[in-house]
């Protein structure tokens, strides 16, 4: 970035809510429905409708508050947002205006060793819009299609302070907070699949200046890399602007990921007047403190917990703990693992390792993989009671990944059973030895190589299966007898 | 008083009701007439008074979050001026 | 007296008798709507094939309870599944829902029988009928003048014996007003005592469902059928119902009656005030202890309704927009001229002018000079009437400032219809509820006698009606409408 200007950044995140049922109705809310199967007369604003709460979308948006340490004010109600688009039925937006669930939270980020604290100004629900179907682009489609099931969606709006100074911030403030929305339990935060968005908003000032400069807001962000390369490509656009005596407008601005950077959203009307209204279908809501410290008392446990645990508990380095806690999955994983398997070092060095290695390759998350925590620990115990090496492991562990057995039937069906017979690696031994006796000499004038010849031809006898710890003493115990 | 022409222009396109030239000068004339009987309200002092936006002194209705399912697609489109692939159609955006 | 003459309470009687049948009830209502309702327009669609179908199961079962067998009719803006709703305008004009209003199939289970919809101003707004976007109704009293609106069509249907009762709205005095005008029994219950689901909103806040009909008794009877906690509507209060016809015993002795002197101003009829003046000299005679109060805000309460309700029906109506139903500019390019060109072909003058009048209340600039201040003015009127209401059990006043006028005199002026409302809107403001019963004529024209109560308090207004009804004899007199 520029050494005179600073970037001032702040993040508004939509987060889809893991609800059964829509805010204001009792349609489903899976994903993937045939277009229109999940809508009703309410979320698709027929005459005569009317909209009641679903209760869960209150409790998932406290429990937010509590995440994000929020002030859970013990009153609030919502507004209608009033515009006109197809994709939106009753051409207005049941939404929180001046009154949000939550206000005044905070979260700590760390970049690059730093820990900053990001400002949340503030927390709201409301319901999402329809989709839009265009054939082909949306300047050159000849008609549009409508598709309302995911109107009525419950969302929560995420509003930061703009205390972020750079896209690294940027992007470590959207994954604290994906973590913190997962670890909570409200939210399945896929970007890819829409339940978490994010929209940038970005301005540039000289650095001393008190005064904000021109924002603009960035949308069609997909992804965590898009985020931080928007954000570097629109700063420098402002600063190339005010550089060049341009005046910067404040617009909306879509992100094109082919061409690496940001286009003006043309519209008529820049600044939408929403006209906002208390809703008047909908009763306020008042938040005792009883609610909200039964919610507190059911919190499930934060990433940054469950790191202090693993590490002042179980002795894990931080490192590992932070890696283990970046998803509720894989923390629960380690922790249904660590319930049969004492050893917590173990346990992460194969998730951390091996398993992480497989799911990456096959762009899986951890719950979607048929290895199982019981099948991990048969696998670890198996290492231990000598039944296959370490090595041979790694394979097993490929088969469950790649079948779902478990290791029992993966080691028998494969015969991968160790060798650690000593009668039978001995006749091995001796027959190596016999028919190598100039290895022997090398060996016997220092040569280490010779052992590890000796070693590696035992291995290969045996298809990698024998016992390599007792291969070695043996070995050596063989080597050393002869004169 | 009546309002300005331009005034309506914007109201009208924000409620999305297109006018024509003497539907906007009369519109113009009603809306001032009627504007102008609801300025006595300024008379009124109303610094410390809450507004009134909800009638019954009630709070917290609620629903619980199950499944009651979705009425028929066919039924959803029983009223749709235009259809396709079980979508409402509609003309170009821009 | 012929079957479509009677009360549903006297048809109720000669059902469970076995006197008539539900069919004979049915195809004379249905003759009679022949005879008349070319005359009185009271009806946008008629379902006399179904209702003679329902008739003979009722029969054929048997069984008389409640209103099982009665016909009804409903205000055009009950959604009724497989029966056209158009609200009374073009852009609802094939309109035919999926869903049933509450209020309705609450009827519908104790097997009333609906007879049709009826006509109505567009979207409920306006005081005469005139703004239906098909035709107007007349007054059965007087052909050549209004009934009133936006109910018009549901009060007309009863005063001319079309049918037993039927359901309106009142956001404004919309069922008072009308049932004042034709001389029939309309009731407004509290703010969320009947259900809004299915019932096509026009203002959220100010909108209620109600009853018309011959009498108070009836009136009750069918109130407490519809009333109750529904829990599809958020606002509906989950407060027990009573049963309103077991309050009707006559006695109000000691009951304490306030007349609000706004309400007598120069603005009403000397011909009205006289009526309802003799009308609280009935009342002392009763036993009731009549004495004059002030509401101060009072004449504020039409300005501000004239904010706070096109506020909201400016937001109710822009989900017509011609893409999931109803009207539709086919010849549209694009999106927004759809949208623009639907809506100013679908919907009539007084909507739009609502629409926008609403819109401008609401935008960026305006929001605390109109509609917050509005808000808060609502507050004051509400209080007008909490203080009255410490010391007494109901207020007694006119229900409009004049009987019913021509058919088109009061279009060109907007203020002059809106004036209509000035002493129906105070009540929609603030919540409580309202009904006007048949206290005299003024030169033929029926006068109408408003009785407000306490929230929830429906009970005393049907006792006080009662009490009144029954001392006089206005409630059996009936327009000759011209034919024999």
């Amino acid at each position: 970035m520029s050494k005179d200007y600073e970037v001032v950044i702040g993040l508004e995140v939509h987060a889809e809510l893991k609800t059964q049922t829509k805010i204001f109705c009792s349609c489903s809310t899976a994903f993937g429905a045939e277009p229109n199967t999940q809508t009703c007369p309410i979320c698709a604003g027929f005459p005569g409708v009317l909209p009641v709460l679903n209760k869960k979308v209150v409790d998932l948006a406290i429990t937010t508050g509590l995440a994000l340490n929020c002030e859970i004010p013990n009153i609030c109600k919502f507004d209608r947002k009033n515009y006109f688009y197809p994709d939106s039925p009753k051409a207005y937006q049941i939404s929180q205006f001046d009154m949000p669930i939550c206000i005044n939270g905070y979260l700590d980020i760390d970049v690059e060793g730093r820990r900053k604290r990001i400002g949340i100004n503030r927390v709201h629900m409301e319901e999402d819009a329809g989709k839009l179907v265009h054939q082909g682009d949306i300047t050159t489609t000849p008609f549009s299609l409508v598709d309302l099931n995911r109107c009525g969606i419950p969302l929560l709006e995420i509003v930061s302070e703009p205390d972020m100074r750079s896209a690294q911030e940027a992007r470590a403030y959207m994954e604290k907070l994906r973590a913190m929305l997962l670890f909570a339990g409200v939210s399945d935060c896929k970007m890819q699949e829409g339940s978490l968005r994010c929209d940038a908003n970005v301005s540039v000032r000289p650095i001393g200046q008190v005064e904000f400069g021109t924002r603009t807001e960035i949308k069609n962000l997909n992804s965590f890399r898009a985020l931080e390369r928007a954000i570097e490509y629109e700063a420098a656009r402002h600063i190339e602007a005010i550089k060049g005596g341009e005046t910067l407008v404040q617009e909306t601005r879509t992100w094109d990921e082919e061409k690496q950077l940001t286009r003006s959203m043309r519209s008529k009307e820049e600044a939408h007047d929403y006209r906002y209204f208390p809703e008047p279908d909908l009763l306020p809501l008042k938040i005792s403190q009883e609610w909200v410290n039964s919610i507190r008392a059911a919190f499930p446990e934060m990433p940054e917990q469950a790191q202090k645990r693993l590490v002042e508990e179980y002795g894990l380095p931080e490192y590992d703990a932070q890696i283990l806690t970046l998803t509720p999955d894989s923390l629960a994983f380690f922790d249904q693992c660590l319930k049969q398997y004492p050893d917590a070092k173990t346990i992460s060095n194969w998730m951390m390792g091996e398993f992480n290695r497989l799911l990456n390759q096959n762009n899986m998350e951890i719950g979607e993989s048929k290895v199982t925590a019981a099948g991990l620990v048969q696998m670890l115990k198996s290492i231990d009671d000598g039944t296959i090496s370490g090595k041979m492991a790694k394979m097993v562990l490929e088969e469950m990944f790649a079948t779902g057995n478990c290791p029992e039937v993966i080691i028998r069906e494969k015969g991968l059973v160790q060798i650690s017979d000593e009668g039978t690696l001995l006749t091995l031994i001796d027959d190596i030895i016999k028919t190598n006796p100039k290895v022997v000499e090398d060996y016997k004038s220092g040569k280490e190589k010779a052992f590890g010849f000796f070693a590696g031809q035992i291995m290969k006898a045996t298809q990698g299966q024998a016992n390599p710890t007792l291969v070695n003493k043996l070995l050596k115990d063989r080597l050393n007898h002869i004169q | 008083m009546a309002l300005t022409i331009a005034e309506v222009e914007h109201v009208a396109m924000l409620a999305r009701i297109s006018l024509n030239q003497s539907e906007k000068e009369q519109f113009a004339l009603e809306l001032g007439l009627v504007l102008n009987y609801a300025d006595r309200l300024k008379s009124l002092q109303t610094d410390n008074i809450q507004p009134l936006d909800h009638i019954l002194p009630v709070s917290n209705v609620f629903r619980e979050d199950v499944v009651i399912g979705s009425p028929d697609r066919e039924d959803m489109f029983a009223n749709a001026p235009m259809a396709e692939d079980g979508q409402y159609r509609v003309p170009k955006i821009i | 007296m012929e079957l479509f003459e009677l009360t549903v309470h006297a048809l109720q009687q000669k059902l469970a008798s076995r006197q008539v049948s539900s069919e004979e009830i049915v195809k004379s209502i249905f003759a009679r709507i022949n005879k008349v309702d070319d005359k009185v327009k009271a009806f946008i669609t008629l379902t006399e094939e179904d209702a003679l179908n329902k008739a003979r199961e009722v029969d054929n079962a048997g069984q008389y309870k409640g209103i099982a067998g009665i016909p009804l009719g409903l205000k055009d803006l009950f959604c009724t599944p497989g029966v056209n709703t158009t609200c009374g305008s073009k852009m609802l004009a094939d309109f035919v829902p999926t869903y049933a209003s509450t209020a309705f199939r609450r009827l519908e289970e104790q097997q009333g029988i609906l007879a049709g919809k009826l006509n109505m101003d567009e979207f409920a707004m306006g005081s005469s009928t005139e703004n239906s976007s098909f035709f107007a109704t007349c007054n059965p009293w007087d052909l050549t003048r209004v009934p009133g609106g936006s109910s018009g069509g549901s009060a007309a249907a009863v005063s001319a014996d079309e049918v037993p009762f039927s359901l309106g709205t009142d956001t404004g005095g919309s069922i008072r007003q009308p049932a004042s005008f034709c001389g029939v029994v309309g009731m407004k219950p509290t703010y969320g005592r009947v259900s809004r689901w299915g019932v096509i909103a026009f203002a959220s806040s100010l909108d209620q469902v109600g009853v018309i009909s011959k009498d108070v008794y009836d009136n009750a009877l069918i109130m407490k059928i519809i009333a109750g906690h529904d829990h599809l509507d958020s606002t509906s209060a989950a407060l027990d119902v009573p049963d309103y016809t077991a309050c009707l015993d006559g006695d109000i002795k000691g009951l304490r009656v306030a007349y609000p002197q706004e309400y007598f101003g120069s603005g009403v009829d000397a011909a009205i005030k006289d009526a309802i003046k003799k009308a609280l000299l009935k009342y002392e005679e009763l036993g009731a202890i009549v004495e004059e109060v002030s509401l101060p805000h009072s004449e504020y309460a039409l300005p501000a309704y004239y904010l706070v309700a096109p506020a909201e029906a400016s937001a109710n109506l822009a989900r017509f927009d011609g893409v999931r139903y109803g009207y539709r500019d086919n010849e549209a390019e694009n999106m927004e001229a759809m949208f623009s060109q639907t809506r100013c072909q679908g919907f009539g003058d007084e909507v739009k002018r609502r629409i926008m009048l609403g819109t401008y209340a609401l935008s960026s600039g305006y929001y605390d000079a109109y509609y917050l201040k509005a808000l808060k003015v609502r507050r004051l009127i509400a209080d007008d009437f909490t203080r009255v209401f410490k010391d007494f059990d109901i207020i007694v006043a006119p229900t409009t400032p004049t009987t019913a006028f021509k058919l088109g005199k009061q279009s060109g002026d907007p203020l002059t219809l809106y004036m209509n409302d000035i002493l129906t809107v105070p009540v929609n403001m603030a919540g409580l509820p309202g009904m006007s019963i048949p206290c005299g004529f003024d030169q033929g024209m029926p006068i109408g006698m408003q009785i407000i109560g306490k929230a929830f308090d429906e009970a005393t207004i049907y006792k006080a009606a009662y009490a009144y009804e029954q001392s006089t004899n206005f409630h059996t007199m009936k327009p000759a409408l011209g034919v024999e």
